[in-house]
Parts: structure tokens; sequence; C-alpha cells
């Protein structure tokens, strides 16, 4: 078991430069850096990259308490927090290139999209749902709040949930990729359900 | 002795460059002034027909970007997929089998379709149903002159397409995404309208394999999906036919599938296009009516509710 030490000033910071890599990368071949580059649509390709890791850090957030069940390991949820804020700078970055490299801030098109499209409608409701997650993710916050803070931070499988439901209804035709999140998504949470159940059963 | 090269060993990229080739075209779109109809969407500056300024901006996309960004699910469902891993696609020999409603059917060699018809120049648009769009310079003929030699009879009221089924060469085929073959289909009055044709290239090359080598349709007023590729057979019907993608999701892709700006698709809006190519801050343009081809095709439509029948 790595030690309190260890985990703060080596595996922390390599997880998070880890974290990083796919919008390191994304930024290169967007400045065309080296060899790197976009295809002939840059805006897709950086909407879907940003939109896809932002659903892996939901699904890597997801597994850590699965995973401490399983292995033992309490310390895997000392990268619980970074996970769950990776998700929301993900996420939030794909909103950002939504609003201005796809829609270019044009408000009006945006308010329909928002309203009108529901594949949009509920991709914008996980964002909104993931701002008071990060808010409340310091430790004053969650000292603050105290059990309230465990409630509030269970609209994390909400988001999964919405975050998988906007990539499902996004494609036009090929289900196998967002199948895969679903699939990965309904173990997690189903392993959740299962937990409760029984332990309830014991009770 | 100085060695000269036979035609045959002579590559069309070898002979003009691509900027070359796109200055040449002004002349040629000048040239081409016996038909109105096309030179609105040539670019052509001749002081004698003033640009409608919804078609001034036809610059063809670079090769590249018409070679790389693909949709064409017989090798894959990315768009760079059909680039990737359409290597092992042998195009020729290749031939086509027309039949149904017709006095003149059979299978005939690809030669044999292609040969007796002047290859011209089309630069067109290409709206995708996605909502991205391109311009494309085409080369091949009107569908309309190749089908009048087959002589179709009263009762041939449409014409149906399929693209080549080959999953040893066609990756995307062995995933079950769609039903193969891929079928398309127009009417008879759509089939044979001049601005309909049969491309055998693109950038006077033929057609490279993920743009539908070697022969594909090309509906420019239509959403791209319509534009079969690979073609292998053409028939003659007196029913709709049945066509791939409203078959797979009839409330979302219709039989006509026209471009309109004003019918939405039931997950996205159809108003704006992202033009492949710009700048990245570029804002997206405004979608028009049958892709810019209203003066053209409208009339085919007079009288049809475009809502019901997208």
């Amino acid at each position: 078991m790595p030690s309190l030490r260890q985990i703060r000033w080596f595996w922390k910071p390599v997880t998070f430069l880890l974290c990083l890599t796919p919008l390191a990368y994304l930024t290169l071949q967007l400045f065309e850096i080296g060899s790197l580059h976009l295809g002939p649509n840059p805006v897709e390709d950086i909407q879907h990259t940003l939109g896809i890791w932002g659903i892996r850090f939901i699904m890597l957030t997801l597994a850590i308490t699965p995973l401490r069940w399983i292995t033992g390991k309490a310390w895997l949820v000392r990268f619980r927090r970074m996970f769950g804020l990776f998700v929301f700078t993900y996420c939030g970055l794909h909103f950002l290139n939504y609003l201005v490299l796809d829609q270019t801030l044009n408000a009006g098109a945006i308010a329909e999209d928002i309203l009108e499209r529901p594949f949009i409608t509920i991709g914008f409701g996980a964002l909104i749902m993931l701002i008071p997650l990060a808010v409340t993710s310091t430790d004053g916050w969650r000292r603050q709040l105290g059990q309230r803070w465990l409630s509030l931070h269970r609209l994390v499988y909400l988001i999964g949930i919405f975050a998988c439901w906007h990539f499902y209804w996004q494609v036009k035709k090929d289900i196998r990729e967002p199948m895969i999140y679903i699939c990965i998504l309904a173990l997690l949470l189903g392993m959740r359900v299962w937990r409760r159940y029984h332990r309830g059963k014991r009770a | 002795m100085m060695l000269i090269k036979k035609p045959d060993d002579i590559r069309p990229s070898e002979i003009t460059s691509e900027a070359n080739f796109l200055s040449r075209r002004k002349f040629v779109s000048a040239a081409a002034a016996t038909a109105p109809a096309l030179l609105l969407n040539s670019g052509c500056t001749n002081a004698d027909t003033p640009e409608p300024s919804a078609t001034s901006a036809l610059v063809p996309n670079p090769l590249e970007d018409i070679m790389s960004y693909n949709n064409f699910y017989e090798f894959g469902l990315g768009k760079s997929d059909p680039k990737n891993y359409s290597g092992a696609f042998k195009p020729k020999p290749w031939s086509v089998t027309i039949d149904g409603e017709a006095e003149v059917t059979g299978t005939f060699d690809f030669e044999d379709i292609v040969g007796p018809y002047p290859i011209e120049e089309r630069i067109y648009r290409l709206r995708c149903v996605e909502a991205w769009s391109m311009v494309v310079p085409w080369n091949g003929f009107p569908l309309g002159d190749l089908l009048k030699r087959f002589k179709p009879t009263s009762k041939a009221k449409y014409v149906e397409f399929e693209t080549i089924v080959r999953p040893s060469e066609m990756p995307g085929q062995r995933a079950g995404v769609l039903d193969f073959p891929y079928v398309e289909g127009l009417t008879i009055a759509e089939a044979t309208h001049p601005l309909t044709i049969l491309a055998t290239g693109v950038y006077g090359i033929d057609l490279p394999n993920q743009n539908g080598a070697p022969l594909r349709l090309v509906v420019p007023w239509k959403y791209g999906f319509k534009s079969i590729k690979s073609i292998v057979r053409i028939s003659f019907t007196e029913t709709q036919p049945k066509t791939t993608w409203s078959d797979a999701a009839p409330s979302e892709y219709g039989f006509y599938a026209n471009v309109n700006p004003n019918v939405d698709h039931p997950r996205w809006s159809q108003a704006r296009e992202r033009r492949i190519g710009s700048r990245l801050f570029a804002d997206k343009q405004p979608t028009l009516m049958f892709n810019g081809y209203a003066d053209q095709v409208a009339a085919l439509y007079a009288g049809l509710d475009l809502t019901r029948n997208f």
C-alpha cells in the first residue's frame, strides 16, 4: 500500500498529468505542432474528443467505489475528487467549444438547441448538475455540508445517465460506442444497487 | 534518344496542379455559356453573367478534404475510415446490371456504361444530412443520357440503385450497422434531371475508392446519402424503391431527402451548415433551399408537401 506521502507527492501528480494528456494532445493537434493536426472538420473533432473524455472520466469516477469494495484498497478514494474535477473540466470545455467554435456564440441558435433538441437539453442538464458538485468538492464545503454532501454528490449517478443518453441520442446510427459506455455505467450502478439490496436484507 | 511518355503513363496529377486546375476553371466556365443552369454554379466571373450572391462562394474544397472526410459505411463509420480502410477495394474490372421496367436490360462492362458519354466537370455543393458541406468538382455525365439508352417503359416511375457487396474488401460490411447492400432511389423525373450525374472522377482523377469508385450518383440538391456510391445495379421500377436510410430510421430520413433549411432533422437543425475546410472561428453558413439549386429543381416538387415528404 502506498503511503499518504507517496500518494500526495507522487501518485497524485502523476495521475494529474495523465489526465491532462488527452487535452494536451488535442492542443498539439489544434496548433499543428509536430506533424499532428485535426481532420477536415476540426470543430467536430474537438467536440467529440472532449465529450468522450468527459464520459470516460465519469466512468473512472464511478469506478472508484466498486473497485474499493472489490480490492479492499481504501486509498483509491483519494483519487476520486481529481477524476470528478476532470469530468467537470472536459465537459465544461466540451460545452465551451460548442458555444464558441460550433455556434460562434449565436444566442438564438444556442437557445433553440437547448430548448428543442432533446440530446442537447439532456447534455446541458448534465453540465448544470456538474457545477454544484465541482463547487462543493473542497474539504471546507464537505465539512460544512456533512451528511448532505453525500446526498448532493449522488447527483453523479444522474449525470452519468444523462451523459450516456446524450451520447446515445447524438449518434446517427452507430450505437455501438455509446452502448459500450451504457454497459459500463449499468455495471457500475448495478453493483451499487446490488450491494445496497443485499446489505439491506442482511440487516 | 529522347523518351516520350505515352499518355497512359502520365497521371492527371502530373499534368495539372490543383491550383492551375482551379484557375483554368475560370476559362472553362466562361466557355460553358451554353449551359446557363450550370453556369450559375461555376463561380464564373464573366461580365455577361452577374453572379448570384448565394452561389458566388463556390470554391471547391481541396482534394485532401474530399478524400479524407467521407461517410461511406461500407468502409467503416468514422469520417476517416473510408480513406484508411478502402485500400483493398478493387474498382476494376467493374460491371453494372440494368434491369426492371426497360426494353434493354443486362449486365454491362464499366467501359460500356461510361464510354459513350463525354465527361464533364460539375462543381457542385455537397450538403450532408449531418449539417456539414463541401464543394466538389466532379467529373461525370448526366444520368439521364445513360438511362435513355435502356428505353425505360411507361411503367418505369422510379430508378433504384444498389451498391456492391464485397465484405472481403469492405470491412464496414462485416459489421451490421446498416443492411447491405446499400440501396437508393429517385423518381424518374429526378433521375433524368440535367443536374443529376453519374460521377467517375473528381479533380480530373478517377474516383478514389473512398468516394465511391468507380461509379457513383451525384444529386446535388439532396442530402449526401442519396448520392449512392460504387453502383452495381440500376433498376427501373414501378413502385417507390426501398432506400437504406429511410428503412433504417423512417422518422429521420425520408425517400426525397431534399436539402431543406426549413425542415429540421428530428434531432438537429438543418438551418445552417458547417463548411468543411473553413477557418476554425468561421460561422456556420445558412443552408439554401434545395442546396441552392431551387431555380432548377423546385418545379419537380410543385404541390408536394415537403414537410411530410422530407
